[in-house]
C-alpha cells in the first residue's frame, strides 16, 4: 500500500511533463502560472521525500518489531534531543518552502501598471464583461444546449468537445498585455477563475476586486465559476480567447462600433436642434480637449469657429471626421448618429452660423 | 465529588444525602430501576448518553452518508441523471452540515462521555441533568435538517459554509439551518463545560494534569476550542437570520454590509472547527498505538504541548480558507506563514506515534489497524493542506476538488477511522464481548481500499480544475469522477458491515471479554467488563493509580 501510494505521487509530480494532463494544472499561460506549477512541482518532491523517509521508519517498525515475530518491546519513552531535532528541522524545510512561496505572492499581487482594465461582473448565472478603457460591454453565456446537459429520462443529444466550457462571447484580450480584471458581482459570490493564468478572485457584490494576467501566447483557454453561486453554478464558464495585438485592436474597433450602432437607431431622422444637442455632448467628450469647449482651439490645434472646413461643405467636414488629418486622428470610431450631431453642432456654434445639418444615414454613406 | 454524586441520585430519593459512597454496586442498581425509554429520556448515566451519543451520530453518520452517495451517483457520468441541479446543492450542503455537527462532532463527544469518567476515576459527568440536556437538543436539531428538505424551496443549498449573500437568497429551508445549528451550538457548549468541569475537577487521587490519559487532553483542549468558537458560529448564524427577515445589513454592502465579514467570522469558528474534529482523533490514537505496541506513548509532555500549539495556532489561520476573496499581500503572507507553522507541532504528534511503535512488540489487532491507517492517511491529508496552505498554489485550488480530497483524507481518514478505531477499541469494555477480530480487519481494510479509490482521485479533479460543488462536469473529468463514485458506493456498504460487527458484538461477538483485552494501563481497564451502570463511586486506589502511571512511565 505504501508503495502504491508514494507511487501515485511520484506519478503526480513526474506527470507534470505532459501537456493538458487529467492529473495535473492546465498548461500554464503566464509567467504566474508557471510558477505556481513550479511551486507545487517543488514542494510535492520535498513531500515524497518526507513522506518516503517518515513512513519508511513506521513501516520498517511494522515489519520487524512486531510481537509475532518475538520482538521485545523496549520501553523508551522520550529523547529530548530527538524531540527538538525532530521540531526544529520541519520548520527549516518550511522556510525553505515559504521563501519562494512569498515571492509569487508579492508578484500575484502587483495589479499595476496594467495596459487593459476590464471589469467583470458575476451574474446568476454568467458573466458580463466591460472594457473600460474602450467603452463597451457584453454579456458572456454558456451555449451548450439543454438537451445536451439533460438525461433525465434518456442520454440526450451527444456531449460536445467543449461541454459547459462554450459561451458566446468570450473574453477577448490581445497577447503579451497586462490584463486587469476588476471583479464584482450583481448578485450573489461569483468567483472569476481561468487555472491556465493562475487567476483565482472572488466577485463580491458591492465591492471591487481586483488580479490581473499576460497571456504569452494566443489561444482560447477555459475555465469556471468557483464560488458556489446557487442553482446554475456548474453552468457559467469563463472562456478567455487571447489574439494578437493587431487582431485586438480591430476586434474593439468593430465591438464600439458594434456598441454604439446598437444604442443608436442610425435610421431615425432627426431635428437640427435635437442633433446640436446630442452633438454639444459628443464634442465635450471627443473634440473639446484640442479644439476647445469654446471652438477657439489653442497651439497647434485650429480653432473650429469660422474655419473653412466647419463653415464649408458639410461633404468635407463629414470627411475629415471621419479620416482625420496631420496631428488629428480618424473619428470613424463614433457612431454615425454621433458624427451626425457632432457636425451640425460644429457647424451651428461658436458663432458659426452654416445653418444645415446632416442624418445619421447620410454619415454611414459617406464612411464608404 | 460529593456534588458529581449528588447530580446521579434522582432529586428527592431517600439515598439521596446520604452519601453513601460505601454501597455496593447491586445495590446501588436498584436505584436506577428506570427501563424502556424512560432510561433513555430520563438518562443521567453518563455510559447511557454515551451510548445514546454513539448511535445517533452513527444514524446521522448513515444519513449523510446516503446523500452523499446521491452527490456520487449525479457525478458518476457528465449530464444531469437523476437530480435537479437545486437539489444536488441542498444534498452538498445538508451532507457536510449533518456530517460536521451531527455525526463527528457528537461521536467525539459520545465517546468522552463513555470514557472520560471511565479513565480518570470519576463517578460520573460533573453535570448530570445538563449531561442529558445536551444529548436530547441534538434529535430536534436534527429533524429540523431533514424537515428542511420537504419545505417549500428545499433545504439551505448555501453550502456547509451558509456564505451569503446566496443564503440570504435561500428559502425557509436556510432559517431551518439556522435554528439547527443554534440548537447544534447549545448542545456543544454544555457538552464542553460538561467535559472541561470533569476533567479539572474529578480526577482520580494523584492524577495530576500531567498524567492524564492522553484523550483526556485532548478532550479537555476540544472542549475549551468548543467554548470558543460556537457562539462565534451562533452569531454568524443569528446575523445571518436577521439579515433574512428582520431587515439588518450586516452582510450587504447595500445597506453598508459586507458579505466578507461572514466569511471571517465564519471561518474564525471554522478552522478551529477542523481542530475540534481533529484533537479528540489524536488522543484516541494516543492511547491506541501504546498498547498495542506494549510500550509507552513517546514524548507525553511534547504532546501535550503539540496540541496546546495547535489549539492556539487555530485561532490564526483562518484567512487561508479566503485566500480567493482578495486581501492584502501582507494578509497572504501572514496567514499562510501561520498556517504552515501547524505542520510543526503536528509533525510532532506523528513524529512521536511513529517512535511508539518503534522498537515495540508491535500487534495489529482492529484498533491498531484502524490507527495506523489514521497517522498514514491522515498525514496525507496533513500534507495536501500542506500544499494548500501556499497561498499561490491555493490560487489553483481554491474550491477545487483538490480541497474536497483534501478535508475527506483528515475527516474520514482521520477522524473517522479514529472513531471506528476507538469502538473496536472499547467494544469489549461496553459490551462485556468480544467482537470478531476477523470482521473487525475486514472493516478495516474493505474502508481502506474503497476510501483511497473514492478520495484520491479528487486530487487529481481538483488539479486539472474541477470545481467542487456542481452537479455537472466537463468531459476530461468523466473518468475519475466514475472512478471516485465506484469507491464512495463500496465504502458506503462497508459501513453497513460496521453496523453488522458492532451489533454482532453486543448480541454476545465471538465471546466474553476480559476486564483488560488488550493489557493496556488505563483506568477503564480496572473495572469489569462489561463496565456497571456505575463505576467509581469511590475514587480509585491511589496505589492502583500510580501503578497504571508507572507503567505508562509517567512516574517511576
Amino acid at each position: 500500500m505504501r508503495v502504491w501510494r508514494s507511487g501515485a505521487l511520484l506519478a503526480l509530480s513526474s506527470s507534470f511533463a505532459c501537456a493538458n494532463s487529467k492529473f495535473d494544472f492546465q498548461p500554464p499561460q503566464t509567467l504566474i502560472a508557471h510558477d505556481i506549477r513550479d511551486l507545487h512541482t517543488w514542494i510535492m518532491l520535498m513531500i515524497v521525500v518526507i513522506f518516503c523517509a517518515v513512513f519508511g521508519v513506521m513501516f520498517y517498525a511494522i515489519f520487524k518489531h512486531r510481537r509475532s515475530l518475538g520482538h521485545e518491546a523496549k520501553p523508551f519513552h522520550e529523547n529530548t534531543v530527538v524531540e527538538i531535532l525532530w521540531t526544529l528541522i520541519p520548520a527549516l524545510i518550511l522556510v525553505g518552502m515559504a521563501w519562494p512561496a512569498a515571492k509569487v505572492v508579492l508578484a500575484q499581487k502587483d495589479s499595476h501598471d496594467a495596459t487593459l482594465t476590464i471589469k467583470a461582473t458575476g451574474y446568476q448565472w454568467f458573466w458580463g464583461y466591460d472594457y473600460l478603457d474602450s467603452g463597451f460591454g457584453y454579456k458572456s453565456k454558456l451555449v451548450t444546449p439543454r438537451s445536451q446537459i439533460e438525461n433525465y429520462k434518456s442520454a440526450g443529444d451527444a456531449k460536445g468537445e467543449h461541454y459547459l466550457l462554450e459561451v458566446d462571447e468570450p473574453l477577448v484580450v490581445p497577447e503579451k498585455t497586462k490584463v486587469r480584471i476588476l471583479t464584482t458581482s450583481n448578485d450573489v459570490i461569483h468567483s472569476w477563475a481561468m487555472p491556465a493564468f493562475g487567476v483565482k478572485q472572488d466577485a463580491i457584490p458591492g465591492f471591487i476586486r481586483d488580479t490581473w494576467f499576460r497571456a504569452e501566447t494566443t489561444g482560447v483557454f477555459r475555465g469556471q465559476c468557483s464560488e458556489l453561486c446557487g442553482r446554475d453554478h456548474g453552468f457559467m464558464p469563463i472562456v478567455v480567447k487571447v489574439v494578437s495585438q493587431a487582431e485586438y485592436k480591430a476586434w474593439v474597433s468593430k465591438k464600439q462600433a458594434d456598441a454604439k450602432a446598437a444604442a443608436d437607431d442610425p435610421n431615425k431622422v432627426w431635428t437640427k436642434d435635437d442633433l446640436i444637442a446630442r452633438g454639444q455632448k459628443v464634442y465635450e467628450a471627443n473634440c473639446a480637449a484640442c479644439h476647445k469647449a469654446d471652438g477657439h482651439g489653442g497651439g497647434p490645434f485650429p480653432a473650429l469657429a469660422g474655419s473653412k472646413i466647419a463653415t464649408g461643405p458639410i461633404d468635407g467636414h463629414v470627411h475629415i471626421v471621419l479620416t482625420g488629418k496631420g496631428a488629428m486622428p480618424a473619428w470613424n470610431g463614433l457612431s454615425d448618429t454621433e458624427i451626425a450631431a457632432v457636425v451640425t453642432y460644429e457647424r451651428n456654434s461658436f458663432g458659426n452660423k452654416v445653418g444645415d445639418f446632416i442624418q445619421p444615414k447620410d454619415v454611414k454613406a459617406a464612411r464608404k | 465529588m460529593s456534588a458529581a454524586t449528588e447530580a446521579l441520585h434522582p432529586a428527592g430519593h431517600p439515598a439521596d444525602h446520604g452519601h453513601e459512597h460505601d454501597h455496593d454496586h447491586a445495590h446501588d442498581h436498584a436505584h436506577h430501576a428506570q427501563t424502556g425509554w424512560r432510561r433513555w429520556f430520563y438518562a443521567t448515566n453518563h455510559k447511557d448518553i454515551g451510548t445514546l451519543y454513539l448511535w445517533f451520530a452513527f444514524t446521522m453518520f448513515i444519513i449523510g452518508g446516503t446523500m452523499a452517495l446521491g452527490i456520487r451517483a449525479e457525478l458518476f457520468h457528465p449530464g444531469l441523471q437523476f437530480w435537479q441541479p437545486e437539489f444536488f446543492n441542498q444534498l452538498t450542503t445538508l451532507h457536510g452540515v449533518i456530517m460536521v455537527f451531527g455525526a463527528i462532532m457528537p461521536a467525539f463527544t459520545g465517546l468522552a462521555n463513555w470514557m472520560l469518567p471511565l479513565m480518570i476515576g470519576a463517578p460520573d459527568m460533573a453535570f448530570a441533568r445538563m449531561n442529558n440536556w445536551s444529548f436530547w437538543l441534538l434529535p430536534p436539531a436534527a429533524l429540523l435538517l431533514i424537515i428542511s428538505l420537504f419545505v417549500p424551496g428545499g433545504a439551505a443549498a448555501g453550502g456547509w459554509t451558509l456564505y451569503p449573500p446566496l443564503s440570504i437568497q435561500g428559502g425557509m429551508g436556510m432559517d431551518f439551518a439556522i435554528f439547527a445549528i443554534h440548537l447544534l451550538g447549545i448542545s456543544s457548549i454544555m457538552g464542553s463545560i460538561n467535559i472541561v468541569t470533569t476533567v479539572l475537577n474529578m480526577r482520580a487521587p494523584g492524577m495530576t494534569l500531567l498524567k492524564m490519559p492522553m484523550f483526556a487532553w485532548t478532550s479537555l483542549i476540544t472542549a475549551y476550542l468548543l467554548i470558543a468558537v460556537a457562539p462565534v458560529l451562533a452569531g454568524a448564524v443569528t446575523m445571518l437570520l436577521t439579515d433574512r427577515h428582520f431587515g439588518t445589513h450586516f452582510f450587504k454592502a447595500a445597506g453598508g454590509g459586507d458579505p466578507v465579514l461572514f466569511q471571517h467570522i465564519f471561518w474564525f469558528f471554522g478552522h478551529p472547527e477542523v481542530y475540534i474534529m481533529a484533537l479528540p482523533a489524536f488522543g484516541i490514537v494516543s492511547q491506541i498505538i501504546p498498547t498495542f505496541s506494549r510500550k509507552p506513548l513517546f514524548g507525553y509532555v511534547s504532546m501535550v504541548y503539540a496540541t496546546s500549539s495547535i489549539a492556539i495556532l487555530s485561532f490564526m489561520v483562518w484567512g487561508h480558507h479566503m485566500f480567493a476573496v482578495g486581501m492584502p499581500p501582507t494578509a497572504q503572507l501572514f496567514f499562510m506563514f501561520m498556517t504552515m507553522l501547524i505542520a510543526v507541532p503536528t509533525g510532532v504528534k506523528v513524529f512521536n506515534w511513529i517512535a511508539t511503535m518503534w522498537q515495540g512488540s508491535l500487534s495489529f489487532e482492529t484498533p491498531m489497524l484502524f490507527a495506523i491507517g489514521f497517522v498514514c492517511l491522515f498525514t496525507v491529508g496533513g500534507f495536501s493542506g500542506l500544499v494548500l496552505s501556499i497561498a499561490p498554489i491555493d490560487t489553483q485550488m481554491q474550491d477545487t476538488y483538490y480541497v474536497v480530497a483534501h478535508f475527506h483524507y483528515v475527516l474520514v481518514a482521520g477522524a473517522l477511522f479514529s472513531l471506528f478505531g476507538a469502538v473496536y477499541y472499547w467494544l469489549p469494555k461496553w459490551t462485556g464481548h468480544m467482537y470478531s477480530e476477523r470482521a473487525g480487519k475486514f472493516h478495516f481494510w474493505w474502508s481502506m481500499v474503497w476510501f483511497n479509490v473514492t478520495f484520491f482521485p479528487m486530487h487529481f479533479l481538483g488539479l486539472a480544475g474541477m470545481p467542487r460543488r456542481i452537479p455537472d462536469y466537463p468531459l476530461q473529468f468523466t473518468d475519475f469522477n466514475s472512478v471516485a463514485s465506484v469507491g464512495a458506493f463500496c465504502f458506503g456498504l462497508g459501513q453497513l458491515f460496521f453496523l453488522y460487527n458492532v451489533i454482532h458484538t453486543i448480541r454476545g461477538g465471538v465471546g466474553p471479554a476480559p476486564a483488560n483485552p488488550w493489557e493496556a494501563h488505563t483506568l477503564e481497564w480496572e473495572v469489569p467488563s462489561p463496565a456497571p451502570h456505575h463505576t467509581w463511586e469511590t475514587p480509585p486506589d491511589e496505589a492502583l493509580v500510580r501503578k497504571g502511571f508507572a507503567a505508562q512511565a509517567l512516574e517511576h
